[in-house]
């Protein structure tokens, strides 16, 4: 079966080659306050698509509502900023209907896990091939600094002024739960761990995801600054690296130990323990992902970044068109006066 | 033996059963015969809504209804004139619907002591006398079963699964039917089961046989071929007419079709239809909410596809601001709903007129789409292929409003050819030149379809107001006032691309029934039916709500009274009143159930009475 949509499909694609960060740039001035993370995530990944060998007019970028929602109108490729918490059940259907697309997802902590969080558990449950950038600032800024999901207790909004009473969501832990098969994290100060991550997610078969600690500096300043900053960012964070301990300090002299389940810091110096062992990164154990997830919100480990999880399933999207194909030739396949008569008709002369 | 054959205009027969007395079948089996003689047919199945109700029990009757006729008709009947009973409670259940005089066939198996007190008789009501006012008929199928299927030694469980079989062999005898499309259709269902085949085929035939050597059953009826067009008939249902109808519609648009659902009742046997089409290169998503579901239509309408949702009232409550979007960024969307009685989950599986002010006003801002009702479940058929052909010209949303009942009854469908339904092809935008997102056509007012793959139209749409042509973001006040003009003005345009209303009967006057969707064959039973007996009145019949044709302002005017039938509490009314200061009569009925051509011509008795006096 041909369709009028193969001619657009079919068409010969742009030129690839020389391909800049600026041609993802569109002449609409960017909106977000001065010192925004957003800006970040916004350079680095007009960065990464101008290197993936994937023609601009094949990308899609969708959102919802929020200030991180703004970023199609940011970036030249085709985009809908829909509403809100609808991106990914929106790029879904898109995905579904055109896996020649590379459909991304931009989307934030409110947007995503709190008026969206049933598409995105679904989506990641599916594995539709989405690629989703949630940038997590742990406040509603758009609607002007509300708690969010990802607040933490205690914190002060305008909506918690006495404090939020509410536990966050881990959104690590959140997507390796739903059945993301890319879980990544990282934060806007570090460009080119940002780069890593976005390229990883681009090249990676299935629904990944990764959050993105940007920080607002309007209604949360400095949440994050523990993790992303330069003075203290070595002591706090630890790097996930695939087939690597664990190791992290200002020195480099501590790393994670696995105590029964519980992740531990331990000290390299003081002659107990020696690199062999710690934990040993492994991107394709998903138990070994939980467990780094729930460091997350852990006082005494330092904060993981990194990509968490990376297997390969096979998508939804690649599924659907599986059957497609095995029904091709089924039977009465594409034979469209068997469907109207069906089983049983008659003739009145 | 001597039988009187007896000629009749119509009939309504009923089999009725316990929901695990296979009579959702024979009566479709009986309807497809029917059609097949070449009577006009119009069916309706009735289950229980327990998923499976206890046996014997009152709550767990099930039965088809099929009315049958040597002319054109439009509803399932409102009263029956024979009721197949297999049991106690089928009988109690059904009886209110029993005309007075009319046979009643009862298997007395059904009516032991546990039958009996399962359907709350004291007394056995087949030999109380309590049916004096009916013909009865008294057999023991099972005991004639039993004695038929002997020698095939089959365990006592399948003989008890034939009497089916046997009651619907009496049915064909009785109306003289041919037994052939039954016997055809068993021989390929029990092709590889011999002895089911053959203890089915001679229930089958005892049944008949039954009828043509008992004394007591005198009198044959024979209700001759209609006249009706010629040409390939089905019996179709409204959902399956929907699903066939979408596939066709994408067919005639040279597009792929999408369906993104989630399940609701009465609409989820369109999904079901529609996720058995993937040999028509069919894409659907059975959706995590009501919400997903139409968004992932959205998404896949953006890449090109014919997309579509199907939902009943509450799922559209949920899609309303999804529809909002779908309005903004002026893409084509089907929206299928399957009205039920509401408000909230109200009654799920009883049809109603509900959400016509919905699918009218239902959304914030000014958000004006299309809006169509199917009159009869193959009709269904008809506006599927109309909405998408409005959808893909005018880049719109449509809401086609059928309802449970015409979802579920059936009538038969004449096969259209696919060359001869229209053309749906839309044009998509390649050439970057001069290109932008919100350039209209200057006739239909729609913009242009970019797909996603085009080099060089990149370009982002969103729920944000839109700057005329560029499709920019804009927060210009007077850009706001001339966006939500140019989107209804592209609406209130398609009001020439509609056919005009008809009016039957008088062409003005006194009285016009106003009617709207799959209120149809209720309304045109009593129109005919009164216009036979000499009354002066009109009806005309509304399947375009958005926008109402060209020539309805004219109509309205043209006669003293309106009266509006609606299964609802007057949502058609008001919007009547409102754009025609017009001011209707209301005949509401909001039962849950669907309307009576004797409640219509009741009314317009009524109506009519009150002039005279
Ligand atoms: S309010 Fe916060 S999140 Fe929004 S643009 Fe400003 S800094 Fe960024």
């Amino acid at each position: 079966m041909i369709y009028k949509i193969d001619e657009i499909i079919n068409l010969n694609p742009s030129p690839i080659q020389q391909l800049t960060p600026k041609d993802f740039k569109t002449p609409i001035d960017v909106r977000w306050c001065s010192g925004c993370g957003g800006y970040s995530i916004l350079a680095q990944t007009q960065r990464i698509l101008a290197s993936l060998g994937i023609p601009r007019e094949k990308i899609v970028f969708v959102s919802g509502i929020g200030c991180s929602s703004r970023f199609p109108y940011y970036v030249n490729v085709y985009g809908i900023h829909s509403m809100h918490g609808r991106a990914i059940a929106i790029a879904s259907g898109l995905k579904i209907a055109r896996p020649d697309l590379s459909v991304w997802i931009a989307t934030g902590d409110g947007d995503c896990l709190s008026i969206g969080g049933n598409h995105f558990i679904h989506a990641a449950r599916r594995n539709v091939n989405l690629k989703v950038i949630m940038f997590n600032n742990a406040v509603y800024s758009l609607t002007k600094g509300q708690y969010s999901p990802t607040s933490l207790p205690g914190q002060i909004t305008k909506s918690s002024p006495l404090g939020v009473l509410d536990d966050p969501f881990n959104p690590v832990g959140l997507a390796l739960g739903s059945g993301a098969t890319f879980v990544a994290r990282c934060y806007d100060r570090d460009q080119k761990m940002m780069q890593l991550m976005f390229d990883r997610a681009a090249r990676h078969d299935g629904f990944a995801f990764i959050e993105a600690y940007t920080n607002c500096v309007i209604y949360n300043d400095g949440a994050f600054d523990l993790y992303t900053r330069k003075e203290s960012r070595a002591e706090h964070t630890v790097l996930l690296e695939h087939g690597k301990p664990l190791i992290f300090g200002d020195n480099m002299d501590k790393g994670i130990i696995l105590d029964g389940f519980t992740p531990r810091v331990v000290s390299l110096t003081d002659g107990k323990w020696s690199v062999n062992d710690l934990i040993v990164h492994n991107e394709q154990d998903t138990t070994l992902a939980f467990i780094l997830a729930n460091m997350t919100y852990n006082p005494d480990v330092p904060r993981p970044m990194g990509v968490f999880l990376s297997i390969r399933k096979p998508t939804y999207d690649e599924k659907v068109t599986e059957q497609i194909e095995f029904y091709k030739s089924a039977p009465g396949a594409y034979d469209f006066d068997k469907l109207l008569k069906g089983d049983e008709y008659w003739e009145l002369k | 033996m001597e039988k009187r054959i007896e000629y009749l205009e119509d009939v309504t027969i009923r089999f009725a059963g316990d929901s695990g007395d296979g009579m959702q079948l024979v009566g479709a089996q009986f309807s497809n015969t029917s059609g097949i003689y070449g009577n006009d047919v119009n069916t309706f199945p009735d289950y229980p809504s327990e998923i499976r109700a206890p046996e014997g029990t009152l709550y767990g009757v099930s039965a088809y209804q099929i009315h049958f006729a040597r002319h054109k008709i439009n509803t399932f009947g409102d009263f029956i004139d024979v009721l197949i009973a297999m049991n106690a409670s089928s009988l109690k259940v059904n009886l209110p619907k029993l005309r007075r005089g009319g046979i009643i066939i009862a298997n007395t198996a059904g009516f032991d002591e546990k039958n009996l007190s399962l359907a709350k008789y004291e007394t056995n009501p087949l030999e109380d006398g309590s049916l004096s006012d009916y013909q009865v008929y008294k057999i023991d199928i099972n005991r004639v079963l039993t004695h038929v299927l002997e020698d095939l030694n089959l365990n006592p469980k399948y003989v008890d699964k034939t009497k089916n079989m046997f009651a619907l062999g009496l049915a064909y005898w009785l109306f003289n039917r041919p037994l052939e499309a039954t016997e055809n259709w068993l021989k390929a269902k029990f092709a590889k089961k011999p002895d089911i085949l053959e203890a089915n085929l001679r229930a089958l035939k005892a049944g008949w046989n039954y009828g043509a050597s008992r004394e007591e059953f005198a009198i044959q009826y024979h209700i001759p071929k209609a006249d009706l067009e010629p040409g390939i008939y089905r019996n179709i249902t409204g959902n399956e007419a929907v699903a066939i109808g979408l596939v066709i519609a994408a067919k005639r648009a040279n597009l792929p079709l999408f369906l993104g659902s989630y399940p609701i009742t009465p609409a989820t046997e369109i999904l079901h239809f529609i996720s058995g089409f993937k040999k028509f290169g069919v894409k659907h998503l059975q959706a995590e909410d009501e919400i997903a579901g139409i968004c992932s239509a959205i998404g896949a309408s953006f890449g090109g596809y014919l997309a579509a949702t199907t939902t009943s009232g509450p799922g559209l409550s949920l899609k309303v601001e999804s529809i909002g979007l779908a309005v903004m960024l002026e893409l084509p969307l089907i929206i299928v709903d399957v009205q039920r009685a509401g408000p909230s989950t109200g009654l799920p599986t009883k049809p109603e007129q509900s959400d016509l002010f919905i699918a009218m006003y239902g959304r914030h801002g000014e958000a004006p789409l299309p809006i169509l009702a199917a009159t009869s479940a193959a009709d269904c058929f008809n506006m599927t292929i109309e909405a998408a052909r409005i959808a893909l010209k005018y880049m719109t949303p449509v809401i086609l409003l059928t309802d449970g009942y015409i979802a579920q009854g059936t009538n038969p469908f004449k096969i259209p050819k696919l060359e001869e339904l229209p053309d749906l092809t839309p044009t998509f935008v390649t050439d970057p030149e001069n290109f932008q997102p919100y350039k209209r056509d200057p006739v239909t007012l729609a913009r242009l379809w970019a797909l996603p793959g085009t080099p060089g139209l990149e370009h982002r749409i969103g729920g944000l107001e839109k700057e005329d042509i560029t499709g920019l973001v804009s927060h210009d006040p007077l850009n706001h006032q001339k966006m939500v003009e140019i989107r209804q003005k592209k609406i209130d345009g398609i009001v020439n691309d509609i056919p005009d209303a008809v009016v039957e009967g008088e062409q003005e006057g006194d009285l016009l029934i106003v009617g709207w969707g799959g209120t149809y064959g209720a309304i045109k039973d009593a129109f005919e039916k009164m216009r036979q007996s000499g009354y002066k009145i009109s009806m005309c019949h509304l399947r375009y709500l958005n926008p109402f044709p060209k020539n309805l302002g004219d109509i309205l005017k043209r006669f003293r009274r309106i009266l509006i039938p609606e299964l609802n509490n007057g949502q058609l009314r008001a919007i009547l009143a409102s754009k025609y200061l017009v001011r209707g009569i209301g005949l509401n009925k909001i039962q849950g159930l669907p309307l009576k051509a004797i409640e219509v011509e009741m009314k317009v008795k009524e109506l009519l009475n009150e002039v005279r006096s």
